[in-house]
């Protein structure tokens, strides 16, 4: 589904990503890990064509991102609170959303029904603008509307981060049922270690821009990561926020 | 402890985004603040003189019956443009301080600021010709001290009546209702402010009472944000009563109404482009000043059509020019979406086209002064509608300052907006429908005049299609440095 080939992004002679070749099949959850600084972000601008690759490209489903917009249609993605509208409330946004992913007011009525308990009663009716919202109920806004429109990729970056375990539980059985079930690529990363381990069934992790690990999920995973990161003695840091 | 604090206001200053322009800039806003400073000197020290020369008055009566109308004024324009003292004091809440030096530093800070000392450039010299034409240093020397008190009240009103706009429009209402009284002769409130102010001449020693008042009104902000002084009571952000819109009547405008909803929810929920919208309607008065002969030096014909295109474009220049920048926060969304870059244009300049028609039914006021005056009004918005809202968008294409919708910082002019493309565009959007008039004005009349340039606005409406495919392609070519651009907050 996404093919990476020899990709890299240089600033001023400092080369933040570098990625001879990775290649994520469709239906796949895949989590990508690294402290920070590691590239995540950078990579998934890349994959949205954010940013331009320095060298190399990426090309999903055939369509090499920074040449041709037909990757849009299928992909959809929550990076930052740059991804919201901020002057809407969160049903006009999601309206907003589905338009522009072709979906009338019932289709979103419908996919946001099955959200109400991953609401929690904390997005829909509040009377508030989106930019008065909490951190975390901006991303839970953020998440769902990147799922409007039955998109076959799907990026979040850190979407564990700022929410409550709660959210987090359920956060983690939408993912899994989106790749399981519904054959979506799904594409997270994290700095939690255990959530990551929980939801992807194959596990990258970055460092200083590369890949230094690539790991099919098992229960051993957890151990490996956690032993690759304290082995450095690197301190595995909260959040990027 | 001060002088930390001044250490940080001083790398705050120097260190703000808008700061960092190049060494050519820096020059031309020092020069520019220069200018105005000596404007300001210049006039304090012809006032006197242009008074007497021109209206045959002593110019102290006359400076004391408009005066209520510049404080008031100045309040107003504090309302606006100032900026709280406050917003940056929240790092400073859990650090080792006392909070009344904290809130104390805020508030002194203001009274160096831009708002007031510009006053003082207008009022010492206008003083001091004051003294040189016989006037007696102490009468001189309490009115001077009453109105620099009455200023610096403003300043400490402002701060606590910041963010509540019923206080502010009263204001404004009030201000606007009694000066239109009073240039009528209707009711002249001066009648009643003048001696207030003449007081202040005549009775030296009365300074003391706005002098009281300012202290008193300088121990309430004080009070005022020592109690406020919390997190979720005077530094939270004002929280605005959201309601969804799904705007069905607009769904005839087919697939560009989603992005026309978006637009229109942008104006009605942000400040800033709230200020937009009311900057424009002040526009369509602009024309004022051509059509009753105000400035000689705007008595031409030509001038007509130049009024024209400014009161029928207020909003499509204010608004025009910074798109897409007024989308800039979320960007990146914009384009990792599927956005059909035509309609989400379209939509703009529907927006345009429906303020600009708007716009020329309010000003249909400027009949009264002659059907020259409406005709160029009209005549203009054809051509605004017809080609500048084009240009504009074009123009707008390659500006990339990141708008903070919910602030009026900068609202006023933004140095980014003038580069030289942007500069060059402003030739076919003014120059040309003047070019135009004149060529129709010298070989028949001002009818043909009227006629070419209308006619020159809709030829413009066949280019449409064109000017949109040239602006998107200006849209992909520059996506990655506009993003880049937008994501530098100030």
């Amino acid at each position: 589904m996404i093919t990476t080939n020899k990709l890299s992004k240089t600033y001023n002679e400092t080369t933040v990503l570098s990625i001879d070749a990775l290649e994520i099949p469709k239906g796949q959850s895949f989590g990508l890990v690294g402290n920070n600084g590691a590239g995540k972000t950078t990579y998934f601008s890349l994959l949205l064509d954010l940013i331009q690759p320095t060298t190399g490209a990426i090309k999903s489903n055939g369509i090499q991102v920074n040449e041709s917009e037909d990757w849009k249609p299928f992909t959809s993605a929550f990076i930052d609170e740059t991804f919201l509208i901020g002057y809407l409330t969160a049903e006009e946004y999601f309206y907003f959303i589905g338009e522009l992913r072709g979906q009338n007011k019932s289709d979103v009525d419908a996919l946001l029904a099955q959200f109400t308990d991953f609401f929690h009663g904390e997005i829909l009716n509040q009377k508030k603008y989106l930019r008065d919202l909490s951190k975390g109920n901006q991303k839970k806004a953020g998440i769902v509307a990147a799922l409007i429109g039955h998109p076959e990729v799907i990026i979040l970056d850190e979407p564990f981060a700022n929410l409550d375990p709660t959210t987090q539980i359920r956060l983690k059985e939408i993912i899994k049922d989106l790749a399981q079930k519904k054959g979506v690529t799904v594409l997270v990363s994290s700095h939690d270690l255990l959530h990551v381990t929980d939801v992807c069934e194959r596990i990258v992790v970055l460092e200083k821009g590369t890949v230094v690990k690539d790991l099919e999920t098992n229960p051993a995973t957890l151990r490996e990561l956690e032993a690759h990161f304290s082995g450095e003695s690197v301190v595995l840091q909260e959040e990027e926020e | 402890m001060l002088k930390q604090f001044i250490n940080l206001e001083w790398k705050a200053f120097t260190r703000s985004a808008s700061f960092k322009v190049n060494l050519a800039l820096k020059i031309l806003m020092l020069f520019g603040a220069f200018i105005m400073i000596l404007y300001m000197l210049m006039l304090g020290a012809g006032a006197y003189y242009i008074i007497e020369e021109y209206l045959d008055k002593d110019p102290l009566v006359v400076i004391n019956k408009i005066m209520i109308f510049y404080i008031f004024g100045d309040l107003a324009m504090r309302y606006f443009l100032q900026k709280m003292p406050i917003v940056n004091i929240k790092p400073f809440l859990y650090l080792p301080l006392k909070k009344d030096k904290v809130v104390g530093f805020g508030i002194n800070k203001t009274i160096i600021s831009f708002f007031n000392v510009i006053h003082a450039f207008f009022f010492i010299p206008f003083s001091v010709v004051l003294m040189l034409n016989g006037h007696d240093f102490l009468p001189v020397l309490g009115w001077h001290f009453a109105i620099f008190a009455l200023i610096y009240s403003n300043n400490f009103i402002n701060i606590f009546v910041n963010n509540k706009d019923v206080v502010f429009y009263g204001i404004v209402a009030i201000v606007v209702v009694s000066a239109g009284l009073t240039y009528y002769n209707i009711f002249d409130v001066t009648t009643f402010t003048a001696p207030i102010f003449e007081a202040f001449y005549n009775m030296p020693y009365l300074a003391i009472i706005p002098l009281i008042l300012m202290v008193v009104l300088y121990k309430m902000a004080f009070s005022y944000f020592r109690k406020n002084f919390y997190l979720d009571a005077g530094l939270a952000k004002k929280v605005e009563i959201g309601e969804t819109d799904n705007m069905a009547y607009l769904d005839r405008f087919g697939s560009v109404s989603t992005f026309l909803k978006n637009d229109i929810k942008l104006i009605k929920r942000n400040k800033r482009s709230r200020t937009t919208v009311i900057v424009s309607f002040l526009f369509i008065f602009y024309g004022l000043l051509f059509f009753t002969g105000a400035i000689p030096a705007y008595d031409g014909p030509f001038w007509r059509v130049f009024a024209g295109i400014f009161v029928s474009g207020g909003f499509l220049f204010s608004f025009g020019q910074f798109v897409p920048s007024w989308d800039s926060a979320y960007y990146p969304l914009m384009m990792s979406q599927n956005i059909r870059y035509k309609e989400y244009l379209e939509s703009k300049w529907y927006l345009m086209v429906i303020a600009t028609i708007v716009t020329t039914v309010l000003a249909s006021f400027y009949l009264y002064l002659g059907w020259q005056a409406y005709a160029a009004v009209v005549v203009g918005a054809i051509y605004n509608i017809g080609v500048n809202s084009h240009i504009v968008l074009w123009g707008g294409a390659y500006i990339k300052t990141p708008i903070d919708l919910s602030t009026n910082k900068k609202a006023f002019g933004d140095k980014k907006a003038f580069n030289v493309k942007t500069l060059l565009l402003t030739l076919p959007k003014l120059v040309l429908p003047v070019a135009i008039y004149a060529i129709g004005h010298f070989a028949h009349g001002e009818a043909l005049g009227f006629i070419l340039v209308a006619i020159a606005g809709l030829i413009g409406l066949l280019f449409k299609n064109k000017v949109f495919a040239i602006v998107e392609k200006i849209y992909k070519a520059e996506k990655y440095k506009t993003l880049a651009a937008y994501k530098q907050k100030n």
